[in-house]
């Protein structure tokens, strides 16, 4: 790399702390070669992307098998931000994951790592964008534990298990916790698919979690069913075609 | 052995494509037709020429049905056995059929004797063919289930191997000493993976080696991974099958600990019940949310078919979940060596 170049800003993720140690030695010893700056380093997905709110980085060196929020995860989530960083997979052992990554020609590292295939990776980061959205979703394996959103230029988890419901409005879909709403760039059809353990289709437009379900109530006037979410006023109408629904939530 | 054999074994037809079955086939075939020739002429030249004899109307029933089953064989093999034994039985008799009404036109004198008697012959060299094949199944199958056993038991997620040898590496510039006891960890790890485990092992054995797989598990885990030994009353000249606590032990730590950033306790309790029985209990957290499982599944598997290869009914393994723990409690009989070699003496004696 010429004089002058700024130094590659790089952020280690790994749930394992002597990995990260190994991790930092080996892009010391990079030094001479490459000018690396090692601007953080994470413990899980989420971890990283509060990292990266305060300190932006070119390059993060994600491991795959983590607690809270796993790398695949982690590299959807970075797609929002404004600046994504590349991403560079490391793992000590993830058959399916690495054929992927091959067929795709997505850049990963195996565990122990050595000097040379960390400056070959490091070097061509710059030609490798954040892998597609679609192929992170097929890695998948199992729903997210977080929905993200992106305000006013930041990014914001929503945890799974604080939505209340999801809704379909005209472009977006609206998530809804007990605090408040947010708007979601995603499709309800692919949200349902995902999260069918955790959401029940009320209506066309509308998943609600099965685990804050209160009880259904019938509208007198109208012959219909509502349904009651704790932590929630607002009744949600459940359609005509749902009702079934409602069954399999009283024998559960 | 009994129980182990017939949780594995199941009875299946040969696969008829297979070359090796072919060629059997065709060995009883004509050894039945010589056998046929042997008894129906006194003298060795005659036999060849009444094997000859034997054998031309038979040749084209056996063509025939090695050609059926063949291309049946699939299919065959997807039906119960006892349904596809009848199903093979049916297409012989068809086969039978078949051929003389064939060479009917051809050889009428070699027909004479009617369809009835072909069938019947049929019939039978069909049984016996399938029979020696059920028998030779039987007679592999505990060598097949020592295979699979052998196999079973030498697996270590790579997983874990891998990340230690990574651990071990973050270790040698800063703390050298601490990365040579790691090693000699994992070499005293891999030296029971590798070594032959069909013989009994003692408790104390399978405690220490759980000891040094945690070693390991610390290394990359640190305070993420908390242990509680709960060893002291256990009588460590227990006999147990090698290699039963360390795979649960890695289970625990693969789906209780690893899926958490939060400490985790995973708690080991080895005691002998007033009955005298030796009873084995690990807790681990428990996450509901998590898709594993088949690996689980598997290692639970293999433990118990080997507890009860070694100890038959007398041994047990029970899991049990509850909101946040997941339990593995394994109950075996009291056995020591000491014992066993008295109880060989007093038989000599």
């Amino acid at each position: 790399m010429s004089p002058g170049t700024p130094a590659l800003r790089v952020a280690i993720v790994d749930d394992e702390a002597p990995a990260r140690s190994r991790m930092h030695d080996l892009l010391e010893d990079c030094a001479p070669d490459l000018s690396v700056q090692v601007v953080g380093e994470a413990a899980n997905g989420r971890d990283l992307l509060e990292l990266l709110e305060r300190q932006p980085a070119d390059v993060v060196l994600l491991d795959i098998r983590m607690p809270e929020m796993d790398g695949i995860e982690a590299a959807q989530h970075l797609h929002k931000l404004a600046r994504r960083p590349a991403v560079i997979f490391t793992t000590a052992f993830d058959a399916y994951a690495l054929k992927a990554f091959e067929l795709h020609a997505v850049d990963y590292l195996l565990k122990p790592i050595r000097l040379q295939r960390l400056q070959e990776a490091l070097s061509r980061v710059h030609t490798q964008p954040l892998p597609g959205i679609e192929l992170l979703q097929q890695l998948q394996s199992q729903a997210r534990r977080h929905l993200s959103v992106q305000e006013r230029g930041k990014l914001i988890l929503v945890p799974m298990d604080k939505i209340l419901f999801l809704r379909a409005e005209l472009k977006y879909v609206t998530i809804r916790t007990a605090e408040r709403d947010y708007l979601l760039e995603e499709s309800l059809t692919r949200l349902e698919e995902e999260f069918a353990e955790r959401f029940v289709r009320i209506h066309r437009s509308c998943l609600v979690a099965r685990e804050h379900i209160d009880r259904f109530e019938r509208v007198a006037e109208e012959g219909g069913w509502r349904v009651l979410l704790r932590g929630l006023n607002e009744r949600l109408p459940v359609s005509r075609r749902q009702q079934h629904v409602i069954k399999e939530f009283a024998r559960a | 052995m009994g129980s182990i054999d017939q949780s594995i074994h199941r009875d299946a037809l040969p696969d008829f494509r297979n070359l090796g079955v072919i060629l059997r086939i065709v060995c009883i075939v004509l050894l039945l037709c010589v056998f046929a020739a042997l008894c129906q002429v006194q003298s060795w030249g005659g036999t060849f020429e009444r094997f000859l004899e034997v054998v031309l109307p038979v040749q084209p029933a056996l063509l025939l049905s090695l050609g059926a089953l063949w291309a049946a064989s699939d299919w065959l093999r997807r039906r119960p056995y006892r349904e596809g034994v009848l199903l093979v039985a049916v297409l012989e008799l068809g086969v039978a059929a078949l051929v003389h009404a064939g060479l009917g036109s051809v050889m009428p004198d070699l027909t004479q004797a009617g369809p009835e008697r072909y069938g019947v012959l049929a019939l039978a060299a069909t049984g016996l063919i399938l029979y020696y094949f059920h028998l030779r199944s039987r007679a592999l199958s505990p060598a097949l289930t020592e295979a699979r056993l052998q196999a079973l038991q030498a697996r270590i997620r790579p997983h874990f191997l891998f990340n230690s040898i990574n651990a071990v590496l973050s270790l040698i510039r800063l703390e050298p000493r601490r990365a040579e006891v790691a090693l000699e960890d994992m070499a005293d790890l891999f030296r029971v993976l590798m070594a032959d485990n069909r013989e009994l092992s003692t408790l104390a054995r399978e405690v220490e080696l759980t000891r040094q797989y945690l070693n390991l598990e610390q290394l990359r885990l640190g305070p993420r991974l908390r242990v509680e030994w709960h060893v002291d009353n256990m009588p460590e000249d227990a006999l147990i099958p090698p290699l039963v606590l360390q795979p649960l032990v890695e289970n625990a730590v693969y789906h209780g600990i690893e899926p958490c950033t939060g400490p985790g306790v995973i708690s080991i309790n080895a005691y002998k019940s007033p009955r005298g029985e030796i009873h084995l209990v690990l807790r681990n957290p428990y996450r509901r949310d998590g898709a594993h499982h088949a690996g689980n599944k598997m290692a639970l598997g293999n433990i118990r078919e080997r507890l009860s290869l070694h100890f038959d009914a007398e041994a047990g393994l029970r899991t049990t979940v509850s909101e946040n723990t997941y339990q593995v409690h394994i109950v075996m009989p009291y056995r020591t060596a000491a014992a066993q070699a008295a109880r060989v003496e007093e038989a000599l004696a």
